[in-house]
């Protein structure tokens, strides 16, 4: 049992407001250690939304993806701040994506670019 | 350390009130009202404290030199402060803020009429204590007049969707009529912009018949019955102008409004007073004879030198037999059994939500008192009073300004006498008219009856806890 263990609503309220505040990211593999330092961790990786692109289909592949896998690089690039290899958006390449304005069918039109 | 160096950052115990149930200690924290289970390293951190404040590092190698590993420490200290269990603060009081004086409404009570055909002993609009001057008010409420104050409530309730309109008097089944219409008007309004309705209505039981027993169960009024037990005990007070006892009226026709009227709960209000203090005998016989869903007492409200003032030996042995009651509604609620004792209920849901007051109940804030001829009130005790006057539904509407002055005089902060007390989130210093009536003060405090509010709460936190622990499952009928 916890050592001061909240016991009524008010309580239990209070408690929730520490845990959200308190709250980190863990990636989904990671085991928590909440239970031992009372912290909450929510779980960090891209399938908390629906992003098609990061799986496979059926066939292990990712022909018959609804969307095509190149998608991937794009939202690396928009959603993302994962250290995809894209380019650098703010200072060199602002208009990587000029002709790319929806990823699912414009997504060939994000071109290479040579530093 | 010269005069401009900040000391070392002392904690101290929080304000607290300790109490323990079977082996388990629990804290009850002021102002919070949040309740916490001491186990462990808590508990002896908690009990360190008596000698004296102590800085962080000097209550780690306290803990550490006993066995405790720092990291442990620090982690539970760090829960402790956040919690206010342990503070470091200045030690003066803490208080709610004081809330803008446009505070959204949520209830009326209408007093429909200001005339009774019972003339009780007590009532507090008849007895040498009234306090409203009606003499040159109408006798009864119209229906511009009440239709006003349903637009006041709509008007000034800002976001809320849900809404009360309480019927009250007087005897408000005089004015019936009034009360129909009235719930025709408020229903089609709420249904134009979109709000729910509630309603609720007290009566002395004497001109219910099956019709108004029809409409209330059509309306799911929520109904308090002003009862005071058998029928010797419910005759000293509560009788015609005559001086015949109620109790032969009112009986058939409570219990054909109790087999009519099934949408909405129908309780029993019990005022004691100095030859009416049988709690176990009214209790039983208001469940038994008439299957009220609950039953609630109170104490007549009364200055000192009137015959039926309950005096203080009196008061402890009410409050002995509320006790008794109390623990039978805890051994009720252990077995998963509902019991009908409501000023125990209204008390365990304070706890458990944890209510932190700023003022003692919604008087002047989320509700306000509307008299027959349209003045508004503080809350229906205040309707045509010298004081507490919140101006006219017809007339303009309410006075935000004496409204705002209202509240400022009235906030837990503005009540001195509370500030060291433990027992203030729950009470908050105690019902206005009371205050007005025993001290001619609206605001001050009713320190006669604070050690018996504090003995009344730790009782109530005590039964919290054994049910609690013993069958968790019941406080969720709590749950806000």
């Amino acid at each position: 049992m916890k050592s001061l263990q909240p016991f009524n609503q008010k309580a239990r309220n209070m408690e929730r407001v520490r845990f959200a505040e308190l709250g980190d990211v863990q990636a989904l593999q990671q085991e928590s250690d909440a239970s031992k330092s009372g912290r909450v961790y929510y779980p960090l990786g891209c399938t908390l939304s629906f992003n098609p692109g990061w799986e496979v289909d059926v066939s292990g592949g990712t022909a018959g993806l609804c969307q095509p896998v190149e998608r991937d690089l794009f939202d690396c690039y928009l959603g993302c701040a994962w250290p995809a290899q894209v380019p650098d958006h703010v200072s060199n390449n602002p208009s990587w994506t000029d002709k790319c304005s929806a990823a699912v069918n414009d997504w060939r039109n994000v071109d290479v670019v040579y530093p | 350390m010269t005069a401009c160096e900040p000391a070392a950052t002392a904690y101290r115990q929080s304000e607290h009130h300790r109490f323990r149930v079977a082996d388990a200690d629990f804290l009850y924290l002021v102002p919070s009202g949040a309740v916490f289970r001491l186990d462990g390293l808590s508990k002896e951190i908690f009990d360190a404290f008596p000698l004296g404040p102590l800085d962080r590092g000097e209550l780690v190698s306290w803990f550490t030199e006993r066995r405790y590993a720092p990291d442990e420490i620090e982690a539970i200290l760090e829960e402790m402060t956040y919690y206010d269990v342990l503070t470091s603060g200045d030690g003066r009081p803490k208080f709610p803020s004081i809330p803008a004086g446009d505070f959204p409404l949520q209830r009326v009570v209408l007093n429909l009429t200001n005339q009774c055909n019972l003339s009780c002993g007590y009532c507090y609009e008849y007895s040498p204590d009234k306090i409203a001057i009606t003499k040159d008010k109408p006798k009864y409420m119209t229906d511009p007049v009440a239709q006003a104050a349903i637009d006041t409530l709509f008007r000034e309730s800002a976001g809320r969707p849900k809404l009360h309109v309480t019927f009250f008097g007087g005897e408000s089944l005089l004015n019936f009529p009034l009360m129909q219409s009235t719930v025709a008007y408020t229903d089609a309004k709420a249904a134009s912009e979109g709000k729910a309705v509630d309603y609720s209505l007290t009566t002395n039981a004497t001109l219910l018949t099956e019709e108004i027993a029809d409409f209330l169960a059509e309306h799911r009024f929520g109904v308090t019955v002003s009862i005071d037990g058998d029928k010797e005990l419910h005759d000293r007070m509560r009788v015609f102008h005559n001086g015949r006892g109620s109790y032969d009226v009112i009986a058939p026709k409570i219990k054909m409004l109790l087999a009519r009227h099934k949408t909405n709960s129908i309780g029993a209000r019990v005022t004691l007073s100095s030859g009416v203090r049988h709690v176990r005998r009214i209790y039983d016989h208001l469940t038994q004879e008439f299957d009220f869903a609950g039953v609630g007492f109170s104490p007549a409200t009364a200055s000192p030198d009137r015959l039926y003032h309950i005096g203080g030996e009196t008061m402890d042995d009410i409050l002995g037999e509320f006790a008794d009651l109390a623990y039978e509604y805890r051994d009720h609620a252990l077995k998963g059994r509902h019991h009908r004792f409501t000023n125990v209920t209204d008390t365990l849901k304070e706890l458990h939500s944890g209510v932190s007051k700023a003022y003692t109940c919604g008087a002047g804030l989320g509700m306000l008192g509307v008299g027959t001829s349209g003045d508004i009130g503080a809350c229906h005790r205040f309707v045509d009073a010298p004081v507490a006057q919140m101006g006219n539904v017809v007339k303009g509407g309410i006075d935000h300004e004496a409204r705002r002055e209202f509240l400022e005089q009235h906030h837990i902060g503005a009540r001195p006498d509370c500030h060291t007390c433990w027992v203030r989130p729950v009470c908050a210093g105690g019902c206005y008219h009371e205050s007005f009536i025993n001290h001619g003060n609206t605001s001050a405090s009713l320190l006669k009856q604070c050690d018996r509010v504090r003995g009344w709460i730790d009782l109530c936190l005590h039964i919290y806890a054994e049910i609690g622990m013993g069958n968790p499952k019941f406080l969720e009928r709590f749950n806000d």
